[in-house]
């Protein structure tokens, strides 16, 4: 087995992509993918912490966290398509109903 | 072996994450995140998780990006054409946050190399099909029981959520 660090790097590295990728994006669906990837980086790490403590219930909360995310991209995506229907876009700058 | 193997899956999950993030295509992003998760899905047979491989890839790389693509070609958004030529001082800011969460996470991960328990040969399992099922359906069957009624209830919202009118109340007695 190769060391801990490297897959806690890639998963650091994936995070931190992700987050980059929230903070300069403005189409609503990119960003959505970019909260995914940042699921997958924290999955990842989960999975490599079971692996080196030989303790399987780590897979389990990944699969757990499989499922919500499903269930999140569900209904993350309807509600990308009700503010589309509402202002026929999915920039985030032209949704400013709530802002003050 | 397995160090090429990984090398190889971590340049390529890194280059697809990063191409996602900066491709003006959203359906370009989309197919990108599934190179994406395809090669951690890799990283994943590493680590001795088979049956999570497998879900990874059935579950995201098949149905959560075929629901994306499906929203994004229903929406007929596929330019987006103020990326990266107007304020560039947001993209700055954005990439010293970046950096600085970066920093943050590789120092709360620093010393953890050290803390690991010793795990003697017959402690090192394989996670097949078998070994997670006996333990998803023995110690963890409450919470598997308690996705299937969120996913039930996720589905539902997102038909409520989505529907083009909801009818009026007073038209349903």
């Amino acid at each position: 087995m190769i060391g801990i660090d490297w897959y806690l790097a890639l998963s650091a590295i994936l995070f931190t992509i992700g987050v980059i990728g929230v903070l300069i994006r403005r189409n609503a669906i990119v960003i959505f993918m970019c909260v995914e990837l940042m699921l997958n980086a924290v999955n990842l790490s989960l999975l490599t912490f079971s692996a080196y403590h030989g303790d399987i219930a780590g897979q389990i909360l990944v699969f757990f966290s499989l499922a919500v995310a499903a269930a999140e991209a569900v209904v993350g995506l309807a509600i990308i398509i009700a503010i589309f229907r509402n202002n026929l876009s999915v920039d985030i700058t032209k949704v400013n109903l709530l802002r003050w | 072996m397995d160090i090429y193997a990984f090398v190889l899956l971590a340049v390529l999950a890194i280059a697809s994450a990063l191409g996602m993030i900066l491709n003006k295509n959203t359906i370009n992003s989309a197919l990108l995140l599934v190179v994406n998760m395809v090669s951690i899905a890799g990283i994943y047979l590493l680590l001795q998780a088979q049956f999570l491989a497998l879900i990874q890839i059935l579950v995201y790389a098949g149905a959560i990006m075929v629901l994306f693509l499906f929203v994004i070609m229903l929406l007929n958004v596929d330019e987006e054409d103020t990326l990266l030529n107007s304020f560039r001082v947001k993209y700055l800011l954005a990439f010293l946050l970046g950096v600085i969460i970066f920093g943050q996470i590789l120092y709360s991960l620093g010393g953890v190399a050290e803390m690991l328990p010793e795990i003697s040969s017959e402690m090192l399992y394989v996670g097949t099909v078998e070994a997670v099922g006996e333990v998803l359906y023995t110690d963890y069957l409450y919470a598997f029981e308690l996705t299937a009624i969120l996913l039930t209830a996720a589905v539902v919202g997102a038909l409520m959520v989505a529907q083009y009118k909801a009818k009026p109340a007073e038209g349903t007695e």
